[in-house]
């Protein structure tokens, strides 16, 4: 059946826009936080790391996608980390190669893209059942999701927490008080805990537009 | 002696798993409802760090990185494997799981039905990994500390589940607002623990 629908379809359209907002990877379905958390106090390594979790995924959505019928059951764990670790130690690779900073920015973040419980969980519950084009779809559209919520958080801690976006300044240096201004970073910002405290609050904005998301 | 003393209460408390670095937040999250299942899981975390940590040690210590592999023949003196790295550490991870999976079913079946699903998962803990991957930084000088770091950064873990279930269970009984209700709250309760946890890092030891 599905082999004569067309490429974007509706269904396979939905794939893609669904993690963005209804089942989006970290807010909704809880997963992937670790990294998500540690690489946002500045908005580049955030996008970097959103990108690489969007290479890995789809790549290894497809692999495991086309090789899902000839996976042993009670082996499929080891064999998806070998695949994941693969993919893995290309984009360290590659990153080490033509970024080199952020990649010592990210350090050890981008090997733990191996355990990122996106990758495992989006290949247990999708790539092992689908065919390989819906499942590049759901692995673009689940990374992409978690990029999304990667960059918001970037955003907003770098733009708070140094003045800077991507490393440019945005807030003009007369308005900091050390130049007769009115303006203080705040240093907070910077430190892990208000990742926490950002996603928090992305959830709470999230849901209270989003109503039938609410736990109750 | 006092290495190790300061090595261990700074994998504890000063660069706590969950609040410094943010490992193992998936199951952090996932099981903190109550506090028995999370001292649970606490437990096998700190033993599978105990154990991964040293053989990952010694594993990149005498075969991954450059020039380790000297002591099999001087001729290997520039060999460089070191990119063989996270696909080794998680295959050593996945088997040391796979093999406290079984003790523990063998030893302790009661724990074992009720860890349930999430030993397995142990595998794919951020703070696992993310233990080994640490290791190239801090330098350790011979696997006692490495041994110690180990075990210390599972302890760590096990505080701030056991911390964060324990607050969950509190605040099962408050009125907090519709959206925030179950996840929303669990992340800025955590944010404010980390927050507290922060107050340790002045601390030079």
């Amino acid at each position: 059946m599905s082999d004569r629908d067309p490429l974007f379809s509706k269904k396979n359209l939905k794939l893609l826009s669904d993690p963005m907002n209804n089942s989006n990877p970290i807010t909704v379905q809880v997963l992937g936080i670790c990294s998500a958390l540690a690489v946002t106090a500045q908005l580049k390594p955030s996008v970097v790391m959103a990108i690489s979790v969007v290479a890995v995924l789809a790549l290894a959505n497809v692999i495991i996608s086309l090789l899902r019928n000839t996976i042993p059951n009670r082996i499929r764990i080891i064999v998806q980390l070998v695949v994941i670790a693969a993919l893995v130690i290309l984009v360290d690779q590659i990153l080490k190669a033509y970024v080199y900073d952020v990649s010592k920015q990210l350090s050890v973040f981008v090997g733990l893209i191996i355990t990122n419980c996106i990758i495992m969980g989006r290949l247990e519950a999708f790539a092992l059942g689908n065919k390989p084009w819906q499942s590049f779809l759901d692995g673009m559209g689940n990374a992409a999701g978690y990029g999304v919520i990667l960059i918001i958080v970037g955003f907003f801690r770098e733009l708070f927490g140094a003045g800077t976006l991507y490393g440019y300044k945005i807030i003009p240096d007369s308005w900091y008080i050390a130049n007769g201004g009115f303006y203080e970073n705040n240093g907070l910002m910077v430190l892990s805990p208000m990742a926490l405290v950002a996603v928090g609050i992305i959830i709470w904005v999230q849901r209270s537009k989003n109503r039938q998301l609410i736990e109750d | 002696m006092e290495n190790l003393i300061n090595i261990f209460i700074k994998s504890i408390f000063i660069e706590n798993m969950v609040f410094a670095y943010f490992f193992g937040m998936c199951s952090y999250l996932a099981v903190s409802k109550k506090v028995s299942t999370s001292a649970g899981l606490g437990i096998a975390v700190i033993f599978v760090l105990g154990i991964t940590v040293p053989v990952n040690y010694l594993l990149e210590k005498y075969v991954l990185n450059e020039g380790a592999l000297v002591w099999l023949s001087e001729s290997f003196d520039n060999v460089d494997l070191s990119f063989l790295r996270f696909i080794m550490f998680i295959a050593i991870i996945a088997s040391m799981v796979q093999l406290v999976e079984m003790v523990v079913e063998k030893f302790a079946p009661v724990l074992y039905n009720q860890l349930g699903i999430f030993l397995p998962l142990i595998a794919v803990n951020c703070a696992i990994l993310g233990g080994s991957l640490f290791l190239q930084q801090k330098a350790f000088i011979n696997v006692g500390e490495a041994t110690v770091y180990g075990l210390g950064s599972g302890i760590g873990w096990f505080l701030a589940i056991v911390g964060i279930a324990a607050i969950r269970e509190k605040i099962e009984y408050s009125n907090v607002p519709a959206p925030l209700r179950g996840l929303g709250i669990t992340f800025i309760v955590t944010g404010l623990m980390g927050l507290a946890f922060m107050g340790f890092m002045g601390i030079k030891l």
